[in-house]
């Protein structure tokens, strides 16, 4: 799959939290910008590891700060 | 300088908000003396205790006392030693025989704590390349487990089947699987469908360790847990559990038949670098371990507390943890932090101490009243206790 379709998938998945309507910025932050809360990030990464069927484990989720990062690590996870 | 106590801001605000209201502290509370497993003085006041996991209420049984007396004087206040070096006594080895005979295993570990056995065993045993799979609602001594160790650490939705099997099928091949559940969760007391996903967890090769804190001594026939009582005991590879809620005195253990078991009491860091428990703990735990062998009828009659107290409260309009009544813990959930402080209040006034549990402890932002039942409550207290979460609810606006 490449980028676009990626990234395509990824924003069908933060739309419906995205309730600010952030751009989807390489650089936007999940805490930050988007304003994820413990609870929706625990329910999005496991949107995300479904959506694509692969682990991001904590120990990934701590380098994952931004859109860009999670774009890179889903990319990177497919192979 | 930067004030390495800035980041706990938000947690002072929080607590000052709470305390500017003129709600009692509900994390400072005193017992000022302790009558009995169920009575103690709190602030000048004679006090219904209701959360305390005391299930069984062995903390004043006579036998275990007088073990603890006697060990007190035969082998005096402390080992000032770990177990490895000239931390074990004979009551150390004696514990541990008591708990292979209760769950009828190989092996038994005893820890300090319960939270040092989950953060010992956990992160000796799942290293580098491992995968730990958990459930999101795992106990802080699980999750810092996951972190002293290096293995990938991999949570699932609570209790959902699924959402395990579908993380284990996707860990690649060769790499070693821990699965990680508890019998009962303590935050709502809600129990595990431990037989399905153990069965799951096998399927994928995956060991899998379960956390009996909250079970032990109640639940399954000669009280060894859930996993007992659903009839998979023997395809768990390690039981967790802690000598400071039925067996009630302080320490944490691990029990397995895994044949190379040993060897982790010279690997497993929070074992080998802490001292052992004073030899009176481990006679009152060793005692009291082998006591709770015949405690069935205690069983019985706290299982009927615990239906009494969970009709009781949804009759009187409380909104609950769990439909039914599936352990000794009985979470009511309150619509937020302020109102559920004040709802302690309210009952503390009434005679009656239940936990205030508020996040991260919480799962879902929620904010929880939690009771824990004990054997020794009267069915008379129980219902003295509905009566005071019925006034006192009223009175706060919880119920109508």
């Amino acid at each position: 799959m490449d980028r676009t379709q990626t990234e395509a998938r990824i924003a069908a998945i933060i739309e419906p939290s995205n309730k600010k309507g952030i751009a989807l910025d390489d650089a936007a932050t999940f805490v930050g910008d988007f304003e994820f809360d413990s609870l929706t990030v625990m329910d999005f990464v496991a949107a995300i590891e479904d959506e694509f069927d692969i682990i991001i484990s904590m120990n990934q989720q701590a380098e994952i700060e931004t859109y860009g990062q999670l774009v890179d690590a889903v990319m990177k996870l497919q192979k | 300088m930067t004030d390495l106590f800035s980041k706990f801001d938000p947690m002072i605000e929080l607590r000052a908000g709470l305390l500017a209201s003129g709600v009692t502290d509900p994390f400072g509370m005193v017992m000022e003396r302790v009558l009995s497993p169920t009575v103690a003085v709190c602030n000048g006041r004679e006090t219904i205790l209701l959360g305390t996991y005391n299930y069984m209420g062995m903390t004043f049984d006579p036998d275990v006392i007088a073990a603890g007396k006697q060990a007190l004087d035969d082998f005096g206040s402390g080992t000032t030693g770990s177990r490895v070096l000239n931390g074990t006594y004979a009551g150390h080895r004696a514990v541990e025989e008591a708990l292979k005979e209760f769950y009828a295993m190989d092996h038994a570990m005893v820890f300090s704590t319960g939270y040092q056995a989950n953060l010992g065993i956990i992160s000796t045993m799942a290293g580098k390349g491992d995968y730990i799979v958990l459930d999101i609602d795992s106990h802080a001594s699980i999750w810092d487990g996951c972190k002293l160790g290096d293995a990938e650490v991999v949570p699932f939705k609570h209790n959902d089947i699924e959402a395990m099997d579908k993380r284990l099928g996707r860990i690649p091949e060769g790499a070693g699987k821990l699965v990680i559940l508890e019998g009962v969760y303590s935050m709502m007391g809600d129990i595990a469908p431990l037989k399905e996903m153990i069965a799951v967890a096998k399927r994928h090769g995956a060991m899998v360790l379960v956390d009996e804190a909250h079970s032990m001594g109640f639940i399954g026939p000669n009280g060894r847990g859930v996993a007992e009582d659903q009839g998979c005991l023997e395809d768990v590879d390690f039981v967790i559990g802690t000598f400071s809620k039925s067996v009630g005195t302080v320490g944490g253990f691990c029990v397995s038949n895994h044949p190379k078991f040993e060897i982790l009491r010279l690997v497993c860091r929070p074992y080998v670098f802490t001292a052992s428990l004073p030899p009176s703990v481990v006679a009152t735990a060793a005692t009291s371990i082998r006591k709770l062998m015949h405690g069935s009828n205690k069983r019985a009659h706290l299982w009927e507390n615990s239906k009494v107290l969970h009709a009781g409260l949804k009759a009187k309009g409380f909104q609950l943890g769990t439909e039914t009544p599936q352990s000794a813990i009985i979470a009511v959930i309150m619509p937020d932090l302020e109102r559920g402080a004040a709802m302690w209040e309210a009952l503390l006034h009434e005679g009656l101490y239940v936990n205030l549990a508020r996040p991260p402890a919480t799962p879902a932002g929620m904010t929880l009243l939690r009771c824990s039942l004990c054997a020794e409550h009267t069915a008379e207290q129980v219902q003295t206790i509905i009566g005071m979460f019925e006034r006192a609810g009223k009175a706060i606006g919880i119920i109508a």
